[in-house]
């Protein structure tokens, strides 16, 4: 339990907020000296869970430095977020601001907060339980509306109700086999037996639907990644231009490495979605450019669909497994209709034909990947995957031939691995592992 | 007025009292045993068996610490079956019907040949308190007063108990017998918590009276075993029991005079067993079941005392005298059978076992240890598991040495005493193998090897029983060495007819085991393999097999006694835990857990409010250092 025993007594604080592409930025301090902090930046306390504007100093006292005039919120412990002291002042986003902030927070006494540190507060605190806690961490995290969507329904439970219904079958299950073996020596009805193998494949399958409903979990979580593959001068940059200038508010290009990618990303029916711009795909002897190929064919791999675009004058001869096939400069030449059986769009991106059906095709297909065809929540953490997982195998033995004693200990394993999922498993792995995940700063 | 001292008192000579005594004694400690009836010492006053699921895994923890029941039994077995056979060694019981007298009497010369125990007839009334509060003695009917700082109460349905025939009520412990009702009073005079709970015994039948010719026999196994390591050619006497079932004439019977029934005519207010229930009881529960079975189990030898008489194990019931008549005049076979003893409910008194230490001592009253029904259980092996520690830790305290106990880890009297202290009863206590989460581990078979080493440190171990053990451990040891040192390949396996993968890599005979080969392909590979024990083969085979399962269980075991070592002191101030909630403080304060273990198992603590007491607890720890 060591390791869980982190230290409540620091006053720590953090940007609870991103800095890009925002007009506040929410500043973030909780622990016992909050208080007094509080005053050193702005002079008195405000009316607790009221918003009042102040000028935030760097000294109070002294009167030196004015650094922005912003909002404060004072949330007297223990009905804050983290249940100790805390505040928040919505500052300007501006990186000198928070930078100031942040130095002034350290003067009087605090310090920044590790990932996480807000909401494992919280939980020691009694605030949330593991799950909800988890899906604030979703919550933080996302920047789009489809991943915000899929934390409010973690942290309102959803997640929970499902997990607490397996369980709840799996303990049925396990009462009547334990029952099998406890009381042999009475009369048991014969159906006992049989229905329970009936009731454990139906379980072992509605847990490996929602398994398989992991990707587009994890999919919402990170956003669609989608690769722009085609040989040079084939217009994949005007297409990067075209994407992005969609939406120049939501964009974001960060600088990939000398000679390979670019990267774009944007929103797209929700979902983030980041596109990869791959060095020309064509067989070369220069070693940079080999480099380049090498690190297309990567994102090729590890993408969620490939954009494959050509012109009249270079139809491919191959073209991507799970490719949307792009004919671009369709002014320029005629454009098959279909490739090996694909279904091909033909656009000039540079006047602006068919771009409408463009627009549509992707939209229908990140829709298509993000949504499940089930009514479950989405699977969206490797520790929730893994232990149900888990389950699964277990259940998977239980119906194996071994002696009966083997079967019922392999559904209480079944039963041990689910119940890690509901937080009520006292292990510090795992709440190491669920802390480190998380984004400073709530 | 003589007064009398010793260093354990034990009040009570049932199954409890008499591993109590036992136990105490064995021990060192100068004992003595108080009964109201010298001659129902060991009495099997419900049905005349000992063992079964789970409770077979009680009788050879008793053994293993070196009590007496096992071996009582193994002598007076007239009826052997091993229990679940088929599905698997950890949960195997062995189930004895004993003859009644037999097994009385081993259990009285047991205790005779006990030394430094005095066992004497009278009944006590009250305790002595000091003004302290602290306990020096007992009084007794005859006027006696025998004074000691330990005492042992096993009382069983004694306190205050009441008998009920239909709604003739009798102050009673069993038929017959008086009830301890100042005992009671005093119970309560010291501040504790006390609730009432039943049980129910069915009437016994006139072997002569009941036509046997129609009934089918179960004979028990052809090869019987015996509970006690240090049990071996006790020349025994096997008979068979019968079955028959209720007809549609009995259910009629007892729905039609169910209002006289004392269970359900309002007049008992104790909680009965759900899983023992009254023929009233099944009837009116499962309305659907068309008939129930009924064991015919005789009481004893044919020619032996109490060879007349038959318990018909599934009628238990309160019903009037004529009713019962009717009742068992509607069962195939007992026709014409005549009732020698009619059936009865009874109701006692026991304590919430919340109030107990997991030394069985009652936490406000120091020196004063309780085992068996008046901790809310049921059952002979349950009553005898619990004596015994408590005889052992009297006997320790006597000594004002440090008292012990056992966890979860270790054994199903472990299981037991955690579950009693922590959660309480809400029904009597029965064992089952489903309690032990740590089952496959708890095996009767290697219930020595769990107990026996830990007895000797405690020093209840006598020397006959340390001898036999240790001679055991060593040829398991020798066996395990051997089997490890034989090295075979693959090829050679799969030409054996080991179903295993043609993998090139050596396998020694302990991994051989595990692939469960046949009989005849390890005398083909390991001649020497089958002239060890049937015991030390059959528990390297269940080693070897299980042993992905059982190295799993004994880490978790190793994080259950780490988490048991991480103590609260006795002064915590929860009001200064940061991060606690109003409630959780109340529960915490309520409870008082020892240790984090127990803290875990306060229902609805949340784990926040555990790693709260954890931080606080670590935030403690430095300041102390």
């Amino acid at each position: 339990m060591d390791n869980v025993l982190i230290s409540q007594e620091d006053t720590i604080f953090a940007l609870a907020s991103g800095l890009e592409r925002a007009a506040i930025a929410i500043f973030r301090v909780s622990g016992p000296k909050s208080a007094s902090l509080l005053k050193s930046l702005c002079g008195t306390l405000p009316k607790p869970r009221y918003a009042s504007l102040r000028t935030i100093w760097n000294n109070y006292e002294t009167k030196d430095d004015a650094l922005d005039e912003a909002l404060i919120l004072w949330f007297p412990g223990p009905r804050s977020y983290t249940g100790q002291d805390s505040f928040e002042i919505h500052l300007h986003a501006s990186a000198a601001i928070v930078e100031s902030v942040s130095e002034a927070c350290v003067a009087h006494g605090g310090r920044p907060a590790e990932p996480g540190e807000f909401t494992r507060r919280a939980f020691l605190n009694g605030r949330l339980d593991l799950i909800e806690a988890e899906g604030v961490a979703d919550l933080i995290a996302s920047q789009t509306q489809a991943q915000r969507r899929q934390a409010l329904q973690q942290t309102h439970g959803a997640l929970s109700k499902l997990y607490e219904g397996w369980r709840s079958e799996l303990k049925e299950i396990l009462a009547f086999s334990e029952a099998l073996i406890d009381f042999s020596d009475e009369e048991l009805p014969q159906e006992v037996e049989k229905n329970l193998r009936r009731r454990i494949l139906h379980l072992i399958k509605e847990m490996q639907t929602h398994v398989g409903d992991g990707d587009y979990g994890r999919r919402i979580r990170r956003g669609v990644v989608v690769a722009i593959v085609g040989p040079p001068n084939v217009g994949k940059s005007t297409f990067l231009n075209w994407v992005s200038e969609r939406d120049a508010a939501i964009t974001s290009p960060i600088a990939g490495t000398t000679r390979d990618a670019l990267e774009i990303t944007t929103t797209i029916s929700g979902v983030k979605t980041t596109f990869v711009d791959t060095a020309g795909l064509r067989e070369t002897a220069d070693i940079i450019e080999l480099e380049g190929v090498k690190r297309a064919m990567f994102h090729v791999k590890h993408c969620d669909f490939v954009i494959q675009i050509f012109t009249p004058n270079a139809i491919p001869k191959e073209i991507f497994d799970n490719a949307i096939l792009l004919g671009n400069k369709a002014d320029l030449g005629p454009i098959p209709s279909i490739i090996e059986g694909q279904n091909v769009i033909s656009v000039s991106l540079k006047n602006h034909i068919g771009l409408r059906e463009l627009k549509d095709k992707l939209a229908k297909k990140i829709e298509k990947l993000v949504s499940s065809h089930s009514a479950m929540p989405y699977m969206n953490r490797a520790r929730h995957r893994a232990a149900v997982v888990e389950s699964i195998e277990h259940l998977g033995h239980s119906i194996e031939d071994l002696p009966e004693e083997i079967r019922c200990e392999e559904l209480r394993l079944s039963m041990n691995a689910l119940g890690r999922l509901t937080g009520r498993v006292n292990s510090e792995e795992l709440l190491d592992s669920i802390f480190g995940e998380f984004c400073i700063g709530k | 007025m003589k007064i009398t001292s010793y260093d354990v008192i034990v009040i009570g000579g049932g199954h409890g009292g008499c591993e109590a005594a036992a136990a105490s004694s064995r021990m060192g400690a100068r004992t003595l045993l108080l009964t109201g009836n010298k001659n129902m010492i060991g009495a099997m006053s419900c049905n005349p068996s000992i063992g079964g699921i789970g409770k077979g895994h009680l009788v050879r923890e008793i053994d293993a610490l070196d009590g007496i029941m096992g071996r009582a039994a193994d002598r007076a077995a007239i009826h052997n079956k091993i229990l679940n056979r088929s599905k698997g060694p950890a949960v195997q019981g062995l189930r004895v019907q004993a003859d009644r007298g037999l097994y009385s009497n081993a259990i009285q010369e047991l205790l005779i040949q006990c030394k430094n125990l005095t066992i004497i007839e009278d009944m006590v009334e009250r305790f002595i308190v000091s003004g302290a509060g602290s306990l020096e003695g007992v009084c007794c009917a005859s006027g006696k007063t025998y004074s000691s700082a330990a005492i042992i109460l096993t009382t069983g349905t004694f306190l205050d108990g009441t008998i009920h025939i239909g709604h003739e009520v009798t102050p009673a412990g069993r038929i017959g017998e008086k009830p301890s009702i100042g005992l009671a009073h005093d119970l309560k005079e010291l501040g504790m918590k006390l609730g009432r709970l039943k049980t129910g015994t069915p009437p016994r039948l006139r072997r002569q009276t009941i036509n046997w010719s129609d009934l089918s026999k179960d004979k028990g196994d052809p090869q019987p075993e015996y509970f006690s390591l240090l049990s071996q050619d006790i020349p025994r006497q096997f008979v068979p029991c019968a079955i028959t079932r209720t007809t549609s004439k009995t259910h009629k019977i007892v729905a039609e005079n169910i209002q006289s029934s004392a269970m359900y005519s309002g007049h008992i207010s104790g909680q009965g067993p759900r899983y023992c229930p009254a023929i009233e009881d099944k009837i009116m529960r499962f309305p659907d079941k068309e008939n129930h079975q009924i064991f015919l189990e005789p009481e004893a030898l044919p020619n032996h005392p109490g060879g007349d008489l038959i318990y018909p194990n599934g009628i238990s019931n309160s019903l009037p005298r004529h009713v019962q008549e009717d009742i068992v005049h509607s069962i195939p076979g007992l026709e014409h059978a005549q009732i020698v003893q009619y059936g009865y409910a009874v109701e006692y008194d026991f304590l919430d076992p919340r109030q107990l230490y997991s030394s069985l001592m009652v936490k406000h009253v120091k020196g004063l240890f309780m085992a068996g029904q008046i901790n809310g259980t049921t059952g002979y092996e349950e009553a005898g598991a619990q004596g015994l520690l408590c005889g052992i830790n009297a006997a320790l305290y006597s000594k004002g040495e440090e008292l012990v106990t056992l966890d979860r880890g270790s054994s199903y009297l472990g299981v037991m005493i955690d579950d009693l202290t922590t959660h309480g009863v809400s029904e009597p206590y029965r064992m089952f193998t489903s309690r032990a989460e740590y089952r496959l581990s708890l095996r009767p078979d290697n219930a020595d090897q769990r107990l026996t080493p830990l007895g000797m440190k405690w020093g209840c171990i006598g020397e006959r029983r340390k001898k036999i053990f240790q001679t055991l451990v060593k040829s398991l040891d020798q066996a395990e060495k051997k089997a490890k040192s034989e090295e075979f390949l693959p090829s050679l396996l799969r030409e054996k007819g080991v179903k295993l993968s043609n993998d090139g890599k050596k396998r020694n005979f302990l991994e051989v085991l595990a692939q469960n080969p046949s009989p005849e392909i390890i005398e083909n590979i390991a001649p020497w393999f089958v002239q060890l024990s049937p015991r030390v083969q059959r528990q390297l085979k269940i080693q070897s097999r299980y042993k992905g399962y059982l190295s799993k269980q004994e880490r978790e075991i190793a994080q259950l006694r780490k988490e048991n070592a991480l103590l609260f002191p006795d002064d915590i101030d929860y009001d200064s835990i940061g991060g606690l909630s109003t409630e959780m403080k109340e529960r915490l304060k309520k409870e008082r857990p020892r240790n984090f273990q127990e803290a875990r198992k306060i229902q609805g603590l949340t784990p926040s409010a555990l790693i709260a007491i954890m931080v606080y607890l670590g935030k403690h720890k430095k300041h102390v250092a």
